[in-house]
């Protein structure tokens, strides 16, 4: 590894300085993040919880994945199972990450039993230890992009781009998933995980490693036995080949936008998508909103834009667009780091929190050369 | 033995909701469940202080706005990760149409 890969490293490290820093700094905590006005009586609309939409779409994303993975079964061998598979896997492998992102907020149905279930199911799917990223997630929504804070910033600044692009079929994510599992499984964690997990929390952890590592051990015994890797086409597998959608929506989020602020509107994206991408995704497009108002359900997000849409950044018109600016400012941020995406309000808006100088530079204090 | 502060109205309050109430520089959160009873507990959430009266009242239950970590607000029990320490309660009575907290 390079010097700059190491400095890089150390300063989105959970465990490194920067993490003293940001709380040092006032960054730290999430208590004064900009939130578009909203009269309480419409947000109590909006935050209402139901079953109907998260059984519908489950019935459909479940029923889907059944058939699916039935005809592939049943074209094995043929070139006729491959977009069965196909769809398999992106059911499977890209899907699960939204159905665990919304059921791990406890929103996407009323019935707290139903939310558990399809969180365990969906953690397993997109190999994430539901207890240790239920975690990482909430000091993801507590600390979002804070450098030294935040466990899930995809797009480092220079990004690590052989592990973005190997990412899009789960090259990285997998191996690390597996490794913390065995690792996890021997009763131990990792220092990062440390900072965020509670003590009271780490049985829960051993425990699903413990059961998660026998279905895999099952997996591939299955697969020795017979011969053939089928058993792994369904288990396991399309964490692989159909994780590619994971990487196309997820890195839409915050991707070459603004670290060490304190408003949304500086480091997420409200993208627009189709409604086959969105029923994927289960609305996470609208990002901002998500971030904003974690309370409102994902069938509510299209709703909750519209009540809040003139505060922020006009949303991108679709996926391409997006990456339009993820690419290059990307790219740009390889030879500078300081740059990121700073877009414009709309007129009227309320100005951004005064805490909105996404350059994430100033922190680490000056070495003497 | 508690001092009885009065709060707020019992109008203040819809059905199966929660208001802010700050007294001596400590917040609190009184809420109304769906039949109409009163309660009140700490204002903050246990776990990293946001403030419950933005989250939601759904039955006994309020859910923070950060986290959605969920709490019983007639006990204050929490309801699991990510909160982990119980909600402060505190006792209320009605007079006069009027919402009283016991504080101390």
């Amino acid at each position: 590894m390079n010097l700059m890969g190491r400095e890089r490293l150390k300063r989105y490290s959970l465990v490194g300085p920067e993490a003293e820093h940001a709380v040092v700094a006032g960054l730290a905590g999430g208590t004064d993040w900009f939130r578009s006005d909203m009269p309480r009586k419409r947000m109590k609309e909006l935050m209402r919880r139901s079953d109907y939409p998260a059984i519908r779409d489950t019935a459909i994303w479940l029923g889907a994945m059944a058939a699916c993975g039935a005809l592939g079964v049943v074209f094995w061998g043929g070139w006729l199972a491959v977009p069965f598979f196909a769809a398999y896997g992106v059911l499977y492998g890209s899907s699960s990450d939204s159905r665990w992102h919304e059921c791990g907020h406890g929103t996407a149905f009323k019935s707290r039993w139903m939310d558990h279930s399809i969180y365990q199911l969906a953690s397993f799917m997109v190999m994430r230890d539901p207890t240790v990223w239920r975690w990482s997630h909430t000091r993801h929504h507590t600390d979002t992009l804070i450098l030294g804070r935040d466990p899930e910033i995809l797009v480092m600044r220079p990004a690590r781009l052989a592990r973005i692009l190997a990412n899009f079929f789960g090259l990285v994510d997998v191996p690390v998933a597996l490794g913390d599992m065995v690792l996890h499984a021997a009763g131990r964690i990792t220092a990062a995980e440390r900072t965020f997990v509670p003590e009271s929390e780490q049985a829960k952890v051993f425990r699903t490693a413990r059961i998660w590592l026998v279905v895999y051990v099952a997996t591939i015994a299955a697969c020795v036995l017979s011969g053939s890797i089928l058993p792994a086409m369904l288990i396991g597998g399309p964490r692989l080949y159909g994780a590619f959608m994971l990487s196309v929506y997820g890195l839409t989020q915050h991707a070459g936008m603004g670290e060490n602020v304190l408003d949304h509107r500086l480091n997420t994206r409200t993208v627009y998508m189709s409604r086959i991408n969105r029923f994927l995704y289960w609305n996470m497009n609208y990002h901002v909103e998500h971030h904003m108002f974690p309370m409102v359900p994902y069938h509510q997000l299209p709703e909750l834009h519209e009540e809040i849409k003139s505060d922020l950044a006009p949303a991108y018109p679709s996926l391409w667009a997006a990456y339009k600016e993820i690419v290059p400012a990307v790219l740009r941020q390889l030879k500078d780091p300081t740059y990121y995406v700073h877009r414009e309000l709309p007129p009227g808006a309320p100005p951004y929190h005064p805490r909105s100088d996404g350059r994430a530079l100033a922190l680490e204090p000056k070495r003497s050369s | 033995m508690s001092e009885w502060i009065a709060a707020c109205a019992v109008d203040d309050i819809d059905p199966e909701d929660v208001i802010p109430f700050r007294h001596d520089g400590v917040d609190y959160a009184v809420y109304r469940s769906p039949q109409g009873e009163f309660f009140a507990t700490a204002g903050h959430c246990t776990h990293e202080r946001m403030p419950l009266c933005d989250g939601l009242v759904m039955d006994n239950t309020i859910e923070c706005p950060k986290h959605n970590g969920r709490f019983d607000y007639t006990t204050g029990k929490a309801a699991g990760a990510p909160v982990l320490v119980d909600l402060r309660t505190f006792p209320v009575k009605i007079e006069d149409g009027t919402v009283h907290i016991g504080i101390g």
